[in-house]
């Protein structure tokens, strides 16, 4: 008889999504604690990590925090495939399309308060695209429109002035090796 | 710097022209999103009518009274331009007079005990929330 190994090769770059899946993950479940007036308004803190990854790391490995960081919350939560779980999804995939796109804007008239602002929106949009077409279909969610888009460009603004300051420290420090971000 | 290294790695601690201009852009999609959801669309016609019949169908363009037969009495309704209200009634508690002007479409002022009612119509019909 023989035995099988099977074996998994970890790499370098598994383990960096690994570990900031984890920090988006943190953040994801820290601010289900705040309270919120009106549900589903939430400063998306998890959305600084994307964004930070997705400056420094590229498009695939944002895409694979933001999926991991669903995926786990639903976990979590233990809302794995409950309705919030599937908003959860829209809104993080509908985001990272936003920013597949928003990332090739001319650097140098758009930062990262830009990228926020657009995936914030993304966030909501595609979130209320799919609660009006699924769970609320009907002219109700119209009405909340201008509350959701108002915190999105809120928080939006705030989550890119966050990228913006840990870019800044990031690359202020002369050191050789890569800055560590997330001690 | 490298030049394969992303620019966006450069200190990024001020806004640039674009920001601005993303949220300047999401102010007024909001301003956009609230008129559009929140305000409804403008009445250009008054309906009346007395005891289920409509009685009167008018433009709100030029000012002008209604003297509207009922059970109880006369209900006066006035028509100005963009506008309409029951002017006097004589219902004992008076709320279609209360509610004062009527502009957007689908408002609607029930004089109950008289059996008249005054309603704004648009372009598009609003939907009747008494009706249904």
């Amino acid at each position: 008889m023989t035995r099988s190994v099977i074996e998994l090769p970890v790499h370098a770059d598994d383990r960096r999504i690994a570990r900031l899946a984890a920090l988006a993950i943190g953040l994801t479940l820290a601010e289900a604690a705040l309270p919120s007036p009106i549900p589903g308004v939430k400063p998306g803190l998890a959305n600084i990590v994307i964004l930070l990854v997705l400056l420094q790391h590229g498009w695939r490995a944002a895409a694979w925090v933001s999926a991991l960081r669903v995926l786990a919350g639903g976990l979590l939560f233990g809302s794995l495939f409950a309705p919030g779980f599937w908003l959860s999804a829209a809104g993080a995939l509908a985001s990272l399309l936003v920013l597949a796109l928003a990332r090739h804007l001319p650097q140098a008239f758009f930062g990262p308060v830009s990228l926020s602002v657009l995936a914030a929106f993304g966030h909501i949009g595609g979130q209320l695209a799919l609660a009006g077409w699924w769970l609320l279909p009907g002219a109700a969610l119209i009405k909340l429109l201008p509350v959701f888009a108002t915190a999105a460009l809120i928080f939006g603004a705030v989550n890119g002035m966050i990228v913006m300051r840990v870019l800044a420290a990031s690359t202020s420090d002369r050191r050789q090796s890569a800055p560590c971000l997330f001690p | 710097m490298p030049e394969t290294q992303p620019s966006l790695l450069r200190p990024g601690t001020r806004f640039r022209i674009g920001d601005i201009g993303v949220l300047l852009a999401g102010t007024a999609c909001i301003a956009g999103l609230t008129l559009w959801s929140w305000g409804g669309s403008q009445g250009d016609t008054a309906v009346i009518r007395a005891a289920g019949q409509i009685v009167e169908t008018t433009t709100l363009t030029r000012a002008k009274t209604f003297s509207i037969n009922g059970p109880l009495g006369i209900t006066q309704v006035e028509i100005q331009p963009g506008r309409a209200r029951v002017a006097a009634d004589p219902s004992p508690r008076q709320f279609c007079v209360k509610q004062g002007w009527l502009t957007q479409s689908g408002q609607t002022a029930l004089c109950l005990p008289n059996q008249v009612s005054l309603e704004i119509r648009g372009r598009a019909a609003a939907y009747d929330t008494l009706g249904y």
